[in-house]
Order: structure tokens, then C-alpha cells, then sequence
């Protein structure tokens, strides 16, 4: 369906192409020319010290904000300034920093949300629960009680999102993003918070997700170190600028990385 | 095919069931009941439409909309001015009140009454892209009070003098049977995957556009439904009493508003509940006089600080739930 | 000409009501996020208070002194400030955790209750507010003013005035401003918040008295329930200014007192209570915070 632009030599198609973008707030430079690319199925990572403007790079990749500058491509297709839900819709779909989770819907509801996008029932096919929207809902069922087995949260299913631990929460926000059926999946910092057994078996899991899945993941992290073991490539981000991008081994020994890193850590 | 029609057989059937219900009630009603009690019940049946569908914008979709009389005003004025002036037309063999033949006009006048308060809804509805919170809800004040100042304003529907020679054809099994649809209209969709997206707006409007979800046509669409109803609860009102701007005032906008979070935000049946009990409740307080908007306010604020969340909160009073309860209660009672 | 320009002098002084209250709503919002329905509430109280202050002192009638009216006000602008403290300690307190509709419930409950009560003592029956000040009419330029008017005027600037210096120059103002940016930051760094609310509500009731007693002056008919309309218009001209911002609250009372005489004089008096809407949904499809309101994006 999406034909491949032309003129790229020999390549595919990457999945997400950022070129020069900008994005200030006020006199802030968040964001300053970057240039990024994921080629379709990587795990990449993107990190940084705090405040380098990471999270404002999946703000500007979802549609929460548009570019000052630049140009994002999706699979070739050029998408800065569109809504949110129509970016979701294109196969965009993210965890946040600070989970977002719909507090006081069930778990399940949580998820069931997600399965938004696959649904057509119309306004009238619902509330006269006509045999396509009875259909549908079953389907959305199903699809989400085995989204929430294969987190292990089933047993949360009728639970309030907000009792959930903050680990679970965490998980919860991952299973939902999946249900939207993403091609790219953003995840911002997910395991922050957690303690290191956690992280490995979070970082175990993403890994198993993008086999399953077979997604393009772009994972935020500000810990250099839990990224280094599970991706492919790198990218660096210091006040807004790319300072670095390569292998984990490349990303490691790079002055650069780390001198932007001593200056944060003690 | 075979299933659609049999799904249509028993829609049809229930849409039957509802009416017959309400048919039997009011003969029943009529009985039993003094016409001062019946009033009551006429008049807690158009509050409990007007709060289940503000519930859509204000409970489920987590907007604020404190201009529910004014899409109430439309209906009124527009099903009013179809009865009065259009329906003798159309409709040549003038009906006598109470006979089928004189129902279809009136459905009629229903519909075009909710319809072009949809319209208003949909217009107030449009602002809900860029305004937030109290703005938005200051907005659908504003447009409450216009509404209400430009009907004052047009001579053909009496003005200021009020409208006047509105055949009375609202009766209680007219009100109960449109709540009821109302109420199962409303239920259907809420528990829908629409439903949940408007759910999802309600909690947390970014997540939800993260997920796919055009919150701001969910939104416009739900302030057009609520104004639906809120349109056909006027078009009721208007041919049961009197008819005058006074009675859509930003006060009455606020009385629905209050019934929603009593009876708790998202819950329909909460919003039964709340709309009957503050239908009730100045009635029963009558006894005592001057004194009973001083004990109903002062109730309204000791509710709201013992019971913040409405009396049923965001849940639904369901049979199942019911049924429920009493089985886990009888084993502990034999205990 | 003449026409406008008095129009637009009965306008000021009438906006200078709305200012006046306007700056309650805004600085209780400001505060606790909370829509105060109450409020214009109190400005009927604070009319009432004068009224009844009055005819203790048998002030106006054949003997107006301008000290006494003076009194007068104070002693009102005092009561309601403690009814105002009152309020925020028996209903918005224990509400202030819960969500914002909930807390604007409870307020709309103390509304109802405040002019309920007030019919009950007072009772419904319009009461004719004494002249404090014996009237006079002087003409400017051709245009017809009421001494009343002018007081009006200048006594709302004198208030606005101290109430911006409170707000910038002492330590309370500051703590005011520090809670009104983030209540939770404001209390780890000290500020005793509920006394800043406290004080809030005790000075936003002052200034809605001094509105009453104002339109006391210049419209003596008060009724318990004369303070349902200025106290909507009020709030509408506290979020067209874009609520929260003080002089926000004063440009927006004006605007709205001026263009309500303009629909009066040169269009109908059945469109009064409509325009004000108008022009602000108007303002608001343009700039979504209102006239000085900034627009704060929420960070993801
Ligand atoms: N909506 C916003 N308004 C103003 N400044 C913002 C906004 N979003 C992010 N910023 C600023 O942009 C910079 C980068 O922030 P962010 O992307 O959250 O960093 P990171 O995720 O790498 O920690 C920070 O200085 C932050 O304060
Ligand atoms: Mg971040």
C-alpha cells in the first residue's frame, strides 16, 4: 500500500525518518535539527540526561506537538502537525513517562479502549447492539482478556487501573499501547521505578514483545546501562542535540556520551 | 438475514413492550395517584431525561456543561411552535387528544424539537476543541442565556408574554416510555466501545488521542446527544405547561446539573436517582414552608461534604448486582 | 456623541461593580480552582449589612454625612469578610480534596442557602437602600453624572488600587500569588496555605460588600436575590479577563458594564443580559484564556 520513496539506494523503507526537526518552547530548544531513523523491526534506543528533550522527541513523533521546524516521515510518508489520534490510527502508538493510565476504568477497560482503532461499529449499530457491534465486542474481549493473560495482569482484570502497583501499572500502559496494534512502539522510560530484577525482567519482556509483535521499538531511557543489553542502536540526546548515534559497543566509548553523562551523575 | 430480522423482531417487540408499560402506568397513575402527585411524576420524569443525558457530557465524557436549559429551551419553543403552527397544516383531520391519530404529530414535534437542539448542541459542542474546563462550561452558560434572551425576543412565540395555546398532549405514559428509550438508548451506547471512548476522554484526554481515539469528535458528539434529549424533555414540557423562557433559566441548567452529582457522575441510574430525589425532595420538605430551600440547600452542601462522590458514585444499580448481593448475604445471615 | 459619551459614563460605573466582584471570583479561582457561586451571594449580604447598619445609625435622610457612609461601608465590607471566612471554613474546606464539580456544588448549595436565608430575614420584598449621600447631579462636558457615580468609581479604583499594591508589595500577597501558582510547592516551602486562603475568601468577600453597598448608592431597590446576575456577569468578566489575573478581572468589569449600556442605549434593553455573553465567547474562540489569562499547555 505505502510505496517505497524513491531514490533511497538499495534500502528499505525506514519506518520512522525524522529530518532537522525543531522544537522550541519559548526561547527553549527541546529539540534542535534532529535527525533520526528507524528502519522497520529495529529496538532502538534513545537516551540521555534529564531534560535533553527525549520525551519531547515522542511528543513530536505522536502528534502532542508539531514541530517548529523539520520534517517526520512514517514509512515515507511525511505526518508532522497531525492529530494524535490520527497518528495512532497510522500505527503510532507510545507509553508515557508517568503512566497514563485511565484511573478509574478497570484494567480491562483500560485496554479495551486501545481497541478502539479496529472497531466500526456506528453510534446507531451500538445502541441498538445490532449483530455487528455484538460481534465486535466479543472480539474486543477476547482480544484484550488475552492481552492481559500474556502480562500476567489478568488477575487485575476488574481492578481499578489506580489500585494497581506501580510496576503493574507500568505493564498495564505497555499491554495497552499493544492492543491499538502499533507498528512503531514508543516506550518512555518504562522501567523507571523499578528495581533492577524488575528492569531485567521488563527488558526480557520488550524484547519477547517485539518478536511477537514484530514491531519497530524505540525505548527512552535515562539509565545508559539498562539500555546497552538489549538494543540494536543508540542515539544520544544532550540539551536537544543529537551528541552521538551507533552500536551500544559505539555509544560506550564515545568521549562525548561520556562527558554529557558526568556531568550528571556523581 | 435471518438474524437481522429476528433482531428487529425483538427490537420492535421491546419498543412495543415499552410502550404498552407506559400506557398501563399512566392509566394506573391516573387512578391512584391525586393530580398534584401525578404532576410530580410528570415533571421527575422530564428531570431524569434531562439528567441522564447531561450525564453523557458531564459524567461519561468528563466535559462540563452548565447550559443544559437552553438545548431544553430549543425543544420546547421548536416542538411548541411545529404543534402551533405547522401541524394543523400537515396534518389536515384535526386530532382529538388521546387518539393515535393524534400521536404522530406529536412524535413529530418531539423529533424536530430534539433535532434542532441537536444542531445547538453541535455548535456549542465546537468550542469544546479549544476550551477547557470552566471556559467550556462558561461558554455553554453563555449560550444558555442567549438562547433564552433571543426566544424572549421573538413575538411569534409569545415573548415575554409567555406562549400560549399549546394543546396539552404530554402525559405520563409519554414521559415514562421516552425515558425509558432515553435511559436504554444511553446505557446501550455507554457500554459500547463508543462509551468507552468517551469514558477515556473523561480520564485522561491525551491517552486517549494516544490511542486512537478523535476525542474532539467524541466530544462534539456528545454534547449533540445530550442536547438531543434534552430537546425532546422540552418538546414534553412544552405541551404539558406553561410555556415561558423563565422556566430555562441558567438556574434550571444548574438544578440538573446538581441532580448528576448527586446521584454520581457516570452512573445513569445514578442520575435516576438524584433527579428523583431532588424532584422530590422540595415537595416533601413543603411541610416545612418558609423554611424548606433553607434545609434543601443546606442538605445539598452536607451531602456533597459526607458523600463527595454522589450517592452511588460511578456505579450502576443493576438486577444482577442485586441479586448478588443477596446470595452472598444469606449464608452470612444463617451464620 | 453626548449620547455615547454618556453611555459610556453610566457604563463605567456600573463596570466598576462587576470589577469589584469580578475580583473576588478571580482571586478565589486563582486559589482553589473553585467557581465561588456564592459570591455575588455576598454582595447582596453586603448590601443588606449596609442596609441594616444604616438604620442603627440613622445614617441618610435629612442628615447624610459622608463619615458615617464611610463607617458604613467598612462595617459591611467586616461582616461579610467574616461570613465570607465562615463559608470557606464550614463548606469549601472539607470539599477541597474532592473533585472540582463536586466543590461547585457545595458552593451553589451555600448560594442557595444564602438567598434563601436572606428572604427568610429579610424577606422577598425590595427594601430601599438609604441615601448615605445626599445625591446631586453634575454635568461634564455636557454629560449628566451622578455624585453616587462618581463615588462609585472612585471607590472601586481606590480599593483595585490597594488590593494590587497588597498583592505585589507585602509578604501575604506574595504567599497569595506563591499558592495561586502551586498550592502543593507553596506549602513544602512554609506558606501556611489555609491561612492564605482564608485571608483570600476574607478579602474577596470585602470587596464584593463594597460592591453592594455601592449599588446601594446608585440602585437603591435591593432584593435577596439581586446578586444572582451581577454575580454571573461578574464571573464572566472575570474569565473574559481571563481568570486569575487581577487586572484581568477589572478590564473584563468594564468591558462588560460599557457594553451592556451601549446594547441599552442603542439597541434594547431585552438584549441586556445576552451581550455579555456574547462578546465573550466572542473573546474566547479568539484567545481561549481570556484577555490576559495565559494559556498553559499541559506537559506531557
Ligand atoms: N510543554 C512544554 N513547555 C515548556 N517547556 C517544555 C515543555 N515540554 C518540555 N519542555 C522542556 O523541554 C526540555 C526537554 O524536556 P524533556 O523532553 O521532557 O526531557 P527528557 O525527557 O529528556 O528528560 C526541558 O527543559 C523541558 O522543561
Ligand atoms: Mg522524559
Amino acid at each position: 500500500m505505502i510505496a517505497a520513496a524513491p531514490g533511497l539506494a538499495g534500502g528499505v523503507e525506514p519506518m520512522l525518518r525524522m529530518e532537522r526537526v525543531t522544537r522550541t518552547f519559548g526561547g527553549l530548544k527541546a529539540v534542535s535539527d534532529l535527525d533520526l531513523s528507524l528502519p522497520p523491526g529495529v529496538l532502538a534506543g534513545l537516551i540521555g540526561p534529564n531534560g535533553a528533550g527525549k520525551t519531547t522527541v515522542f511528543n513530536l513523533i505522536t502528534g502532542v506537538y508539531a514541530p517548529t521546524r523539520g520534517i517526520i516521515r512514517l514509512a515515507g510518508h511525511a505526518i508532522q502537525g497531525r492529530l494524535p489520534s490520527t497518528l495512532a490510527r497510522s500505527g503510532i502508538a507510545r507509553t508515557f513517562q508517568n503512566p497514563r493510565l485511565f484511573a478509574d476504568l478497570t484494567c480491562l477497560d483500560n485496554v479495551r479502549v486501545a481497541c478502539h482503532l479496529h472497531a466500526g461499529a456506528t453510534f446507531a449499530d451500538s445502541v441498538f447492539c445490532t449483530p455487528r457491534s455484538q460481534r465486535e465486542e466479543a472480539e474486543i474481549l477476547e482480544r484484550s482478556e488475552s492481552l492481559l493473560a500474556s502480562f500476567g495482569l489478568d488477575a487485575y482484570r476488574d481492578e481499578m487501573a489506580r489500585n494497581l502497583p506501580y510496576g503493574d501499572q507500568r505493564r498495564l500502559e505497555i499491554a495497552r499501547a499493544l492492543a491499538a496494534e502499533p507498528k512503531l512502539l514508543l516506550l518512555d522510560e518504562p522501567a523507571a521505578g523499578m528495581n533492577p530484577q524488575e528492569t531485567d525482567a521488563l527488558m526480557r519482556m520488550i524484547f519477547e514483545i517485539r518478536e511477537r509483535y514484530h514491531l519497530t521499538l524505540l525505548l527512552i531511557e535515562h539509565d545508559m546501562k539498562v539500555v546497552m543489553g538489549i538494543c540494536e542502536r543508540i542515539t544520544v540526546l544532550d540539551h536537544g542535540v543529537k551528541i552521538a548515534e551507533g552500536t551500544p559497543e559505539e555509544i560506550r566509548n564515545d568521549p562525548k556520551v561520556i562527558e554529557a553523562y558526568l556531568g550528571e551523575e556523581p | 438475514m435471518l438474524r437481522r430480522s429476528s433482531h428487529l423482531v425483538r427490537g420492535l417487540a421491546a419498543f412495543v413492550a415499552v410502550a404498552l408499560g407506559a400506557w398501563i402506568l399512566d392509566g394506573a397513575a391516573a387512578q391512584v395517584v391525586n393530580p398534584y402527585v401525578y404532576r410530580i411524576l410528570v415533571l421527575c420524569g422530564l428531570n431524569i431525561i434531562l439528567a441522564m443525558s447531561l450525564n453523557l457530557v458531564n459524567g461519561v465524557t468528563g466535559q462540563f456543561s452548565i447550559g443544559h436549559a437552553g438545548f431544553m429551551a430549543v425543544g420546547a419553543y421548536v416542538s411548541a411552535a411545529f404543534t402551533v403552527y405547522a401541524a394543523p397544516r400537515l396534518f389536515a383531520v384535526t386530532s382529538e387528544t388521546g387518539t393515535v391519530a393524534a400521536a404522530l404529530p406529536f412524535v413529530l414535534a418531539l423529533f424536530l424539537g430534539g433535532l434542532v437542539s441537536a444542531v445547538a448542541g453541535f455548535l456549542v459542542g465546537l468550542p469544546s476543541m479549544r476550551l477547557r474546563g470552566d471556559y467550556l462550561a462558561i461558554v455553554t452558560l453563555g449560550f444558555g442565556e442567549i438562547i433564552r434572551v433571543a426566544i424572549l425576543n421573538i413575538d411569534a412565540v409569545g415573548g415575554a408574554r409567555g406562549f400560549a395555546g399549546i394543546p396539552q398532549r404530554t402525559n405520563l405514559a409519554w414521559v415514562a416510555g421516552i425515558a425509558v428509550l432515553t435511559f436504554v438508548f444511553l446505557r446501550n451506547l455507554v457500554r459500547s466501545y463508543h462509551g468507552r471512548a468517551l469514558l477515556a476522554i473523561r480520564e485522561d484526554e491525551i491517552a486517549a488521542e494516544a490511542l486512537g481515539v478523535p476525542s474532539t469528535r467524541y466530544k462534539v458528539w456528545a454534547f449533540v446527544i445530550a442536547a438531543f434529549f434534552a430537546g425532546v424533555a422540552g418538546g414534553l414540557f412544552s405541551h404539558y405547561t406553561y410555556l415561558h423562557t423563565n422556566s430555562f433559566t441558567f438556574m434550571k441548567s444548574i438544578e440538573v446539573i446538581v441532580m448528576v452529582v448527586l446521584g454520581g457522575m457516570g452512573s445513569l441510574t445514578g442520575s435516576i436517582l438524584g433527579a428523583s430525589i431532588l424532584t422530590a425532595l422540595p415537595e416533601v420538605l413543603r411541610f416545612a414552608n418558609a423554611d424548606r430551600l433553607i434545609i434543601y440547600s443546606l442538605l445539598l452542601v452536607i451531602l456533597m461534604i459526607a458523600r463527595p462522590q454522589g450517592i452511588l458514585g460511578s456505579r450502576e444499580i443493576s438486577w444482577g448486582r442485586i441479586v448478588q448481593r443477596l446470595r452472598r448475604k444469606r449464608p452470612g445471615a444463617a451464620a | 456623541m453626548q449620547e455615547l459619551l454618556q453611555q459610556l459614563a453610566n457604563g463605567i460605573a456600573w463596570g466598576s461593580i462587576y470589577a469589584l466582584i469580578a475580583l473576588g471570583y478571580t482571586m478565589v479561582y486563582g486559589i482553589l480552582r473553585l467557581i465561588n457561586f456564592a459570591h455575588g451571594d455576598i454582595y447582596m449580604v453586603g448590601a443588606f449589612a449596609a442596609y441594616y447598619l444604616a438604620r442603627l445609625t440613622n445614617a441618610g435622610g435629612a442628615n447624610p454625612s459622608p463619615a458615617l457612609a464611610l463607617a458604613i461601608l467598612l462595617g459591611s465590607m467586616l461582616i461579610c469578610a467574616l461570613l465570607g471566612v465562615a463559608m470557606e471554613y464550614f463548606a469549601y474546606r472539607p470539599v477541597r480534596k474532592s473533585s472540582r464539580l463536586t466543590a461547585l456544588i457545595t458552593a451553589i448549595g451555600v448560594s442557595l442557602f444564602l438567598e434563601n436565608l436572606g428572604i427568610r430575614l429579610f424577606g422577598a420584598d425590595p427594601k430601599f437602600f438609604p441615601q448615605l449621600i445626599a445625591p446631586r447631579s453634575i454635568s461634564l462636558g455636557g454629560v449628566m453624572v451622578t455624585n453616587h457615580q462618581i463615588t462609585v468609581v472612585i471607590v472601586s479604583v481606590l480599593l483595585m488600587v490597594s488590593l494590587s499594591l497588597f498583592i505585589q508589595r507585602t509578604r501575604t500577597g506574595k504567599a497569595m500569588r506563591a499558592v495561586s501558582f502551586n498550592r502543593d510547592a507553596a506549602s513544602l516551602m512554609g506558606i501556611p496555605v489555609n491561612r492564605i486562603i482564608t485571608i483570600t475568601f476574607a478579602i474577596g468577600s470585602a470587596l464584593a460588600a463594597a460592591a453592594g453597598v455601592l449599588v446601594g448608592l446608585t440602585n437603591p431597590k435591593i432584593e435577596p436575590l439581586m446578586g444572582i446576575m451581577p454575580g454571573v456577569k461578574a464571573f464572566v468578566a472575570a474569565v473574559l479577563g481571563g481568570i486569575g489575573s487581577v487586572p484581568g478581572a477589572v478590564i473584563g468589569g468594564l468591558l462588560m458594564g460599557v457594553s451592556e449600556y451601549l446594547v441599552v442605549g442603542y439597541l434594547s434593553s431585552t438584549y441586556r443580559d445576552a451581550i455579555a455573553f456574547v462578546i465573550l465567547i466572542l473573546v474566547l474562540l479568539v484567545k481561549p484564556a481570556g484577555l490576559f489569562g495565559r494559556n498553559i499547555a499541559e506537559k506531557v
